[in-house]
């Protein structure tokens, strides 16, 4: 059992199946946005009390959703790590941080645009905001401690220290961000109780739910769209002294455009029995 | 130190990682005392910048005060391993008998001793000058007692993580205070509330047992984060 996961974690593994699935999600990410948007941002009528301005739920519900998920992924594969080693669920954490920093960022900004017409304000202490703010400096921290964990010299490497002391901070995070989500939802019913009447969310119409169902699948294949590519770059990064690494360059340099650059698979070509060997 | 014997043992290790850690920072006076005149100069600043409106004051000095106390409890925490790491005790501690977390609670409860409880016994004084009514001193302090030692145990992750890295003191506080702002919503809330005349025992309750759940997990992750940060050095 272990043997197989950790053959089928392997780097080239791996690289190869997100080759695989990247334009898969890619491809069907664009094609749930595009419907989405436009069943949501077109079909989809006005709301009764919020009229036009609600349909920004679209883009921010996703990203919330989407920025919540990602830091469980980012968590699970430290704590996979930490427990087994294994080296691919370090890069899948370091993959997903920025992805879900940027859903956090979007989910905060989209939020501010919709609050300006329905609240009056672009921003309130609203326990939801509140917490969504605090989750996007975790995604900081966290990039923040790897970024200084990682050896100055060789930024294509990551040392192991970055790797785990990351993921002990991730692991740290999972645990403490229910605690950080319910205490500051007691924080705002405790000091200031219903000062803002929130959008009480009715039964959505299906004409509604529709294009939001497809805007959050279209963020989830978007989000491991961002994954695998962002997963291969970095296994090529950390595994660039690797055997398979050096083969794939040779391979990708004697193929395609090997007619367009003699220079470069010439020097390149005397290497190629040394792997073998 | 018998083998058959190890609890005995882990009270040994305990007890004399605490009394050197306490002994160490009894004579250097600028280690606990400088955080300490931070926190006065911080919540003296407030009025300063605020003005000196009396209603105004005190209805803020329960965060004015849990906000600086958290600050200069960041301020000395970034040296708790430092200097271990620097003289080399903290490869010791980590090669030695005694387990890594028992000997990280110890200087966990020796910094807070040196740095959260004078604090705990300032800050009547600091509450009474931004004008907090006197029967919401004695919460301020049942408050900030499991507060603060919540802060050094959790504090003491991120210390541990940032060892050895120059000018650690910014990322610290990015990774430490995110992580506080529930010890910093029931502290403030509940001095608050015994300020309004309000029930106060809830909010006591939920920092004790976040006091609780630091005190079991957070030695772990400590210890964790200091082996990586000690292989590290080794390697380099």
């Amino acid at each position: 059992m272990f043997t197989w996961i950790h053959r089928f974690g392997s780097a080239p593994n791996v690289y190869r199946l997100s080759g695989v699935l990247a334009p898969w999600f890619g491809v069907s990410a664009a094609l749930c946005i595009i419907i989405g948007l436009y069943l949501g941002l077109v079909v989809a009528p006005p709301d009764y009390e919020q009229g036009e301005s609600y349909r920004i739920i679209y883009i921010h519900v996703p990203a919330a959703w989407m920025s919540m998920f990602a830091y469980v992924v980012m968590a699970v594969s430290s704590a996979i790590f930490l427990i087994w080693r294994l080296k691919v669920a370090d890069a899948v954490a370091a993959a997903v941080a920025p992805i879900g920093a940027a859903f956090t960022a979007v989910a905060l900004i989209t939020g501010s645009f919709w609050g300006k017409p329905m609240w009056g304000t672009w921003w309130v202490w609203d326990a939801r905001l509140t917490s969504e703010l605090l989750l996007l400096f975790l995604y900081l921290g966290y990039m923040a401690l790897r970024g200084a964990l990682a050896a100055p010299g060789e930024s294509s490497a990551p040392s192991t220290t970055a790797a785990r002391g990351a993921a002990i901070l991730a692991v740290v995070g999972v645990i403490n961000i229910p605690i950080i989500h319910f205490s500051v939802e007691w924080w705002n019913t405790l000091h200031q109780p219903s000062t803002i009447t929130r959008f009480d969310k009715p039964a959505m119409h299906i004409s509604m739910l529709r294009p939001l169902l497809l805007m959050a699948l279209g963020a989830q294949l978007l989000f491991f769209h961002n994954l695998t590519v962002r997963l291969r770059t970095g296994l090529l990064q950390r595994e660039s002294r690797a055997r398979w690494v050096r083969e794939l360059a040779i391979a990708q340099s004697n193929t395609p455009p090997g007619d367009n650059t003699p220079g470069a698979s010439s020097t390149v070509v005397p290497e190629k029995p040394e792997p073998s060997a | 130190m018998s083998i058959d014997a190890p609890s005995s043992g882990l009270l040994k290790g305990f007890g004399s990682v605490l009394r050197r850690d306490l002994l160490i920072g009894a004579r250097s006076a600028g280690q606990w005392l400088n955080p300490l005149m931070f926190f006065v100069i911080v919540v003296s600043l407030f009025p300063l910048g605020i003005g000196p409106e009396p209603a105004q004051l005190a209805a803020i000095a329960p965060g004015v005060l849990w906000v600086s106390a958290l600050l200069s409890m960041l301020l000395s925490l970034d040296s708790l391993f430092e200097q271990d790491r620097a003289d080399g005790v903290l490869d010791q501690f980590v090669l030695g008998r005694t387990p890594l977390s028992v000997v990280v609670l110890a200087k966990v409860i020796a910094h807070w001793m040196l740095s959260g409880l004078p604090l705990l016994l300032l800050s009547p004084l600091l509450g009474l000058m931004l004008g907090l009514p006197v029967h919401a001193l004695g919460t301020l302090g049942l408050a900030l007692l499991p507060g603060t030692l919540t802060l050094s145990l959790i504090g003491a992750i991120g210390a541990a993580l940032t060892v050895g890295l120059n000018r650690s003191g910014v990322l610290l506080s990015l990774l430490v205070l995110p992580l506080i702002v529930p010890v910093l919503i029931f502290g403030a809330g509940s001095v608050s509330a015994a300020a309004g005349g309000y029930e106060t025992g809830a909010g006591l309750s939920l920092l004790l047992a976040m006091l609780m759940m630091a005190l079991s997990l957070a030695p772990l992750a400590t210890a964790a984060a200091l082996r990586v940060g000690v292989a590290s050095s080794e390697q380099s």
